[in-house]
Parts: structure tokens; sequence; C-alpha cells
């Protein structure tokens, strides 16, 4: 293989796997914003949550990594049922200010409440054996993990795109983020659909967050940095499109991605850059509605 | 509050009354002098805490742009912190490449350019709303950030710049160690800021946004130039805004990156919003009580510090969401008694 080529197999490989990354913290986000307008900046509180949990899970416990992923998904979809039942439900009719203010809020003591039990330290993960080395696939090599990682979102995006656009649910959910006046109107229980659909996104944002860990490394201030990046896919893939935020995540990952390699220095603006191209010629996304 | 204040006489044409009401506003009241009252007493009372003082009075002045555009305008933004680190940087590019450490000179360039930039991504970003609006002006700030950290040579990387000369004000006083000087020098700038804010949102140009904030499509209807009053106002706290960085770096005598992040335009909102969003005096307050929960929270352990800093925002969220001087105006009426400037 010419260098050229192998670097560009690199970039597309290791974009996409930080693409479903960004798309299985993302999605959650997109759908529950696009369903009741909530601008929830504490999502990326969730992941983090969700990445501590496997972290103690497999550390401290000897859980298996898969294993502790599913306890993470279930843990931290309990738990955000509930501060969605106490705090959010208030503010759905509040202003956007309102929402961002509670939603900050919460991300701060999240961080202040890890911090003050993990300790500021990057943390890391020990992974299985089989997890950890190259997969040779002839003419290369690829790192098991992140083809792994390619794998798992592969799975997830089949699985959701199956509930969301072939099941009865999936309808009312895609129903309510069209019109949600006239879905009440048809009988659907929005309030009810939207602590499910919440419940189901922080759950995937804690698996995200888990899977994240042999990447990334894990603090507790991922909860406001990796932010940013979750705000960008939903934004640049349009509230409450489940396609928009796949090829908004793989988008961004993959110039992300590009741009470290090729020039390391830029290191982060890449990602910045061209979403905000993009949402100046599109504002509401690449698949939102005006 | 409108119509309690003015009492129309028969006869009166609607924009007589509307020319009564706007005078009427303008009119400087007794509690008004209050907290600078405070501020000049705090300089005799505590002149071992001045630098403390002086970074409060900054922090106020960063508060007060910011509630231009938050408060009175209604543009919700994650990347104030943008104009702040902008003004910081032009008083130590200046001091460092350039050898002028004039302060003054220094002040009203770091307004111009963060003026300018403010008028460019005002121009470009006020168009849109939402969350769009929201990761736009957020990204911009990282990316200015990342720009800043692309050329370490010229801006020290997210080391910073250390050590600027800054020349002795009027080229006669003298920075000491206390920051005696820098405190009433960042008091008499707040002083001057403060009436040209207060005469802002007095003014018909002060109501126009006050109607944009609550109800734009009615603004539309009635051919106020939403567009281009946005942009004004949000050119005009970017000014304020540089002009608190500038006296950061300036005070400081030093700035690093950390200026443009998350946390500083995150930061200057709570201040805002534990004082009250679109209330003069709200930037005092908020600011004030930020500090020093932050001197004593911060002092026992950081992480304290940021919880207490969540949980006050859930709180006050939740149960008083008009902040500090909404809570008083509320226990004044209660008691009947005339609602606070």
């Amino acid at each position: 293989m010419s260098p050229t080529a192998n670097i560009v197999v690199s970039i597309l490989f290791d974009g996409l796997a930080y693409a479903m990354f960004l798309f299985i913290v993302s999605v959650g986000l997109s759908v529950t914003m696009g369903l009741m307008g909530f601008v929830n900046l504490a999502h990326g509180a969730f992941a983090m949550a969700g990445g501590y949990i496997v972290l103690s899970a497999t550390r401290g416990w000897g859980v298996p990594f898969f294993i502790s992923l599913a306890i993470a998904f279930v843990v931290i979809g309990a738990v955000s049922i509930v501060f969605e039942r106490l705090l959010y439900s208030r503010l759905y009719k509040a202003t956007e200010l309102d929402q961002v203010l509670l939603t900050i809020g919460l991300a701060f003591m999240a961080i202040a409440t890890f911090t003050y039990i993990y300790g500021p330290t990057p943390q890391s993960i020990h992974l299985p054996d089989y997890l950890s080395g190259q997969i040779d696939v002839g003419f290369r090599t690829f790192p098991v993990y992140r083809a792994l990682l390619i794998a798992i979102g592969a799975v997830l995006i089949a699985l959701l795109w199956y509930g969301f656009e072939r099941t009865n649910l999936g309808a009312k959910i895609r129903a309510a983020v069209d019109n949600r006046r006239m879905a009440q109107s048809i009988g659907i229980n929005v309030d009810r659909l939207f602590t499910l659909t919440f419940a189901v996104g922080s759950g995937l944002a804690a698996i995200g967050g888990g899977l994240s860990i042999p990447l990334l490394g894990l603090t507790p201030s991922f909860a406001v940095i990796y932010l940013v990046f979750f705000l960008l896919v939903v934004a640049v893939g349009g509230l409450g499109s489940f396609k928009g935020t796949l090829v908004a995540a793989i988008v961004l990952g993959i110039f992300d991605t590009g741009g470290k390699y090729l020039y390391a220095d830029a290191g982060g603006f890449f990602i910045y850059a061209v979403a905000v191209l993009i949402l100046l010629v599109k504002p509401a996304g690449l698949y939102g509605r005006e | 509050m409108a119509a309690n204040v003015v009492t129309p006489e028969t006869g009166m044409s609607a924009k007589d009354r509307a020319r009564a009401f706007l005078i009427d506003r303008h009119h400087l009241r007794w509690p008004e002098a209050l907290p600078w009252l405070l501020a000049v007493a705090a300089y005799f009372l505590f002149p071992d805490r001045m630098t403390f003082g002086t970074q409060s009075l900054i922090m106020v002045l960063f508060a007060l742009s910011l509630d231009l555009i938050l408060g009175y305008a209604g543009i919700v933004t994650l990347g104030h912190a943008a104009f702040f680190g902008i003004g910081a940087y032009t008083v130590a590019l200046l001091a460092s490449r350039y050898g002028w450490g004039e302060p003054i000179t220094a002040l009203f360039a770091s307004a111009a350019i963060s003026g300018f930039v403010g008028f460019a991504s005002g121009w470009l970003l006020l168009r849109y709303r939402g969350l769009t609006l929201l990761v736009l002006t957020l990204s911009t700030t990282i990316m200015l950030q990342e720009i800043g950290n692309l050329f370490p040579s010229v801006t020290g990387g997210y080391d910073g710049i250390p050590g600027l000369q800054i020349s002795p004000l009027f080229g006669v006083f003298q920075y000491d160690l206390y920051s005696h000087t820098n405190y009433i020098y960042c008091l008499c700038v707040l002083f001057v800021l403060f009436f040209v804010v207060r005469r802002i949102v007095y003014s018909p140009f002060g109501a126009a946004l006050a109607g944009i904030r609550e109800n734009v499509a009615r603004m539309h209807a009635v051919g106020s130039p939403v567009h281009a009053r946005l942009v004004a106002v949000y050119t005009i706290a970017a000014a304020i805004a540089g002009i608190a960085g500038a006296l950061f770096a300036q005070t400081n005598a030093y700035v690093t990156l950390g200026v443009f992040d998350f946390d500083n335009s995150a930061g200057v909102m709570v201040m805002l919003i534990l004082g009250g969003a679109g209330r003069l005096y709200g930037a005092f307050a908020g600011a004030i009580i930020y500090m020093v929960l932050q001197d004593y929270l911060a002092k026992m352990s950081p992480e304290f510090w940021q919880f207490g800093i969540g949980a006050l925002l859930v709180f006050t969220v939740m149960f008083a969401r008009t902040g500090l001087f909404g809570i008083v105006e509320n226990i004044g009426r209660r008691f009947g008694k005339r609602a606070m400037p």
C-alpha cells in the first residue's frame, strides 16, 4: 500500500471509530432536544458518569468490560429518569436560558462530585487481551478495539434505526418530533414518551462514555470538554433527526481525526471550522426542519 | 412598572407620555448611591484585600456587559468570554510586543478591537437563534483559543504572556503590591462605563431592546430594525467586555489562553443570574456574591466551590428565577412597598 493510501485508510478508520462514539452519545441528545426543545447541557455529565461506572465495575469488582457497559446503561438510564421527573419536567415550558442554567448547574455538580471521588487525574482502563491487540486483514493491521467500536456502533445504529423507523414506539417519537401538539391531540402521551427517550438517550451516553475511555482517557471535565462536540453533532445533524445525527457524527469525526493526523498543531480547529461553516449555510442543520 | 411610575395627565398624547416615562427613568434615585458608597468604604475597611476587590470590580464590569445582551436584549450566548479574552490579549500583545504599556489608551484599543470583533461576529451570528446560536458562539470562542494556541511565538500558547510592563497611570500613579491604585483605577472605569450602560438601557434604544427580548415578532411587525439593534448592542457589550478583559490583563500583569475557557463564559452568566439579569445592579450583587463564595469555598476545596456554584444555579432556576434583586423586590411587594429601581 502506498503511504498516502495508508494515511487515508487510517484517517477513515480512526475517524469512523471516533464517529461511532460521537453518534452513540449524541443520538439521545438529538432526539430529546427534538422532542421537547430542551437544551440539555448536562448530557456530557451522563456520559462521564457512565464512564466512571464502567471504570469502577471493571477495575474494582472485576466485572467483564461488556457487562459493565450494560450496567452503566441501566444505572444511568434509571438515574436520569429521577432527574427528568424531579427537575427537567418542570422546565419544559421555561425559556432556553433557564434550561441552559439548570443543566450547566447539574454538570458542575456532577464534575465536582466525581472529582471528589476519583480525583482530577485522567483515568485509564485495562482492556482484556482479546481487545487490545492488532487485527490483521491481509494488506495491513487495524487496532482491535477501534474495530470493535465500529462494530458496536454499527449494531447500535441498526437497532436504533429499527426501533425508530419500524416500531410503533418509534413512529410515535417521530410524530411527536414533527408536531408535538398534533401528536398529543391524537392521544400520544408525549411526556411519558419523553421520559422514556430521555432515559434511553442518557443510557446510550453512558455506554458511549464507557467505550471512549480506552481512546480518550477519562477525567471529570469530560462532561464539559466533550459536551461541545455532542452539541456540534446535534446542531449540524438537525434536531431530532436520526439520519442527521449519524451523518454529522461521521463528517465531524472524520474531519477531526484527519485534521489531527495532517496538522497536529491546528489540532481541534477543524471540527469547529467545519461545523460553523455548515451551520452558517444551514442553520437548522443538515437534516433539520427550517 | 411603567404605569405606576408615570401618572398621565389628561390630554397628554402618547408621544408625550412615552417621553415623560423615558425621562423619569433617567432620574437618579437615592438607593443608587449605595453600591458606590460601599465600594469606596471597602477601600478603607479592607486595605489588605484590594487585590480581591480589584478582581471583583472587573467581574462586575464583565457581568454588566453581559447584562446588556442577555438581560436586556435576551440573546443567550455561551461565548462572551471571547471578547474578554480579546481585550486581555490586546493589552498583553501591545505591552509585550510593541512596548505600549500606557494603560488608558490600551483600554481604548481593547474596546475598539473587541467591539470590531463583536460587530463582525454579531452581524454574522445574530440572525440565528436557539441551539444554533449557542453552538456558534461556543465554537467561535474555542476557535479563538485554538488560534491562540497555533501561534505560541506570539501568544505564548497555553503558558500565556507573563510579566507585562504596564506604565504608571497618567504617568504618575505607581502600582503597589496591594493593588490600591488598581482598585481606584478599576472603580473609576466601572463608574464611567456603568453610567454609559445606564444611559443606554433607559434610552428609547434600550426600550426597543426590551421589546425584542419580550416579543420579537411584534417588533418586526412595528417596523423596528431588529437585526441592526441586536448587532449594535452586541458591539457595545463586546467593547465593554473587552475593557473588562483589558483591566484583567493590566491588573494581573499576565494573561493566559484560559480566559477563553467555557468556565469563564459560564461563570459570568452565573454571576449575572445570581444578581438578576435585566437589572442594572444585578451585575453588582451577582459578581460580588460569586467572588466572595469562590474565595471562601475554593479555599476549602475546589470541588466544594464547583459543587456549590452548581447547586446555587439549580436553586436559582427552580426557586429564585429573578435573582437576588427579584427576591428583594418580591419581599418588598409583599409588604406593600414600591419596587426598587
